[in-house]
């Protein structure tokens, strides 16, 4: 049958000649390939005191970002939940009461929001569907811990810090809304 | 014997008591550090400056770790085990010539613990007891993987023994002396015996590989079946003495590797120098061939996958017995060729 991707190989079971059967040649052949890479550059990034490089648009560790006047984005829709692939995330939405406008952009927000670390594998789909440019990956990687449960990052850990705020311009600016 | 000849022999023991476990200590670093580069890895270099404090971190660690024997372990066997692998490892190193003789105040001093007559029936037979240590070792771990272990150390080391043998012979028959300081003499400069027996050297290399149980002969500890075979039970220092001894045997074989077919101590261009000069360029040259080989023997294990067990017959038995023998046959008739048998 022709071959359609071109890299079909016939197997063979020929007999070994005799160079072949003393594996001599084939074990010098070894040790001189094993030897060249004793001059090798090696590829080890020495990680606690080098960090490698990331690229711009880096999918690491969530922010659940604040508009310019410090309100939570965040509507607690679901639609992050259901896009997710993982299921990593949870969330239970409230209602906005009388003297909380200046913490919460619109009606409802969410009272709690979980996302699971361990679940969570960084496909960025909760950005693309967020309608309210609430959810964000950034370059910032996720920590090592010991137990499971520091895994799950609640909103303390996830929504920026109003003083600090988390730089996510170099993501893909999604441009649904014109003025954030 | 006088006093002063036993105290300078018992200073010289513990010297290279002192030399060989320093050397089998830092080649565990060197080992892990050359699999590293042949891998284009860095290895370890978090102790000390390139991290050559890593043997001590190991050894400390080894020695505060909890020593356990198995409730259905043979206890008594269980500890003469790794005591008779090291033991029997550190022992061949006896007959070593290190180098010729030092002139130190008026004293000659030989570098050599034992010049016995027969150096060479010594190490053969303290390799052969060599492998008492992982027999012992493994049967009395009561666990299936340590006993196949065992079986196998034991017909490996028998196997291999045969034609390990038969190559000495060789030199010897070149040489006519079992002492190893005759064979070295006998290789005076450039004069080494691989350039009279190298089918002999290779068939030596594969056999001390085998003995040593080293890749890719390291099947009494395969990983992958025996889960690290006849040390599976062990831990802490008993562990350290079995794989420390794997190391102290490594250096004794390149050392008698580089003494049976690398002239030993002699050097090219070697009638220039003498008295202590010489002592110490012997000394320097002998350390120098026996690190080269140490160095192949990682080489070849990090380059090498293991043998299977019937390869590993096949090849002991059909190929390098034969050859050996043939060798040996070939050599005998050169021999009374030379001596005018046939005129």
């Amino acid at each position: 049958m022709q071959s359609l991707s071109n890299r079909k190989k016939v197997v063979s079971n020929k007999k070994m000649t005799f160079l072949e059967r003393i594996y001599l040649p084939a074990i010098f052949g070894g040790m001189w390939i094993t030897f060249k890479h004793l001059f090798r550059k090696n590829n080890t990034l020495k990680y606690p005191e080098e960090q490698r490089v990331l690229v711009p648009i880096y999918r690491g560790l969530h922010v659940l970002k604040r508009d310019e006047q410090g309100r939570e984005n965040c509507t607690a829709c679901g639609l992050c939940a259901v896009a997710c692939p993982a299921e990593a995330i949870t969330m239970v939405a409230a209602e906005r009461v009388k003297g909380e406008e200046n913490l919460y952009r619109e009606e409802k927000y969410a009272e709690l929001y979980e996302i699971d670390m361990l679940r969570c594998i960084f496909c960025g789909l909760c950005e693309e569907a967020c309608p309210k440019e609430a959810i964000f990956l950034t370059d910032r990687l996720l920590p090592a811990n010991f137990e499971r449960d520091e895994f799950i990052y609640g909103k303390d850990r996830l929504v920026e810090p109003i003083d600090q705020r988390i730089d996510i311009s170099k993501r893909q600016h999604t441009g649904k809304r014109t003025e954030l | 014997m006088e006093t002063s000849e036993i105290i300078e022999k018992l200073l010289f023991i513990g010297l290279l008591f002192l030399i060989t476990l320093g050397i089998a200590a830092y080649a565990t670093y060197l080992e892990r550090k050359v699999a590293a580069w042949f891998q284009d890895r860095i290895g370890p270099d978090r102790a000390g400056p390139f991290g050559i404090l890593q043997p001590l971190a190991d050894g400390g660690k080894l020695f505060f770790k909890e020593d356990f024997i198995p409730a259905a372990a043979d206890k008594w066997l269980f500890i003469l085990g790794p005591g008779i692998a090291m033991f029997t490892s550190m022992m061949t190193g006896a007959v070593i010539p290190w180098s010729s003789d030092i002139e130190i105040a008026g004293n000659t001093i030989e570098l050599q613990v034992a010049d016995v007559n027969i150096g060479i029936l010594f190490i053969m037979g303290f390799l052969s007891i060599g492998v008492y240590g992982i027999m012992i070792g493994g049967w009395a771990s009561n666990n299936k993987f340590s006993l196949f272990s065992a079986i196998r150390a034991s017909s490996q080391m028998i196997s291999y023994e045969l034609a390990m043998g038969i190559c000495v012979i060789t030199i010897v028959m070149l040489t006519g002396s079992l002492s190893l300081n005759k064979i070295v003499e006998s290789q005076h400069g450039m004069n080494w015996n691989v350039f009279y027996q190298p089918v002999a050297f290779i068939i030596f290399f594969i056999c001390a590989l085998a003995e040593t149980n080293r890749a890719p002969f390291d099947l009494p500890e395969c990983e992958s079946e025996l889960i690290g075979g006849y040390h599976t039970e062990y831990g802490a220092m008993k562990m350290g003495f079995y794989l420390f001894s794997e190391y102290v045997s490594m250096f004794i074989s390149s050392a008698i590797i580089s003494i049976l077919f690398f002239g030993g101590f002699n050097f090219p261009w070697m009638d220039h120098f003498n008295g202590n000069t010489l002592a110490i360029l012997g000394v320097i040259a002998m350390f120098t061939k026996t690190f080269i080989f140490m160095f192949v023997f990682m080489w070849i294990r990090w380059t090498l996958p293991r043998f299977r067990f019937d390869q590993l017959m096949h090849l002991g038995w059909k190929s390098l017995i034969p050859m050996a023998l043939i060798n040996m046959l070939i050599t005998g008739i050169v021999i009374a060729f030379n001596e005018g048998w046939f005129n």
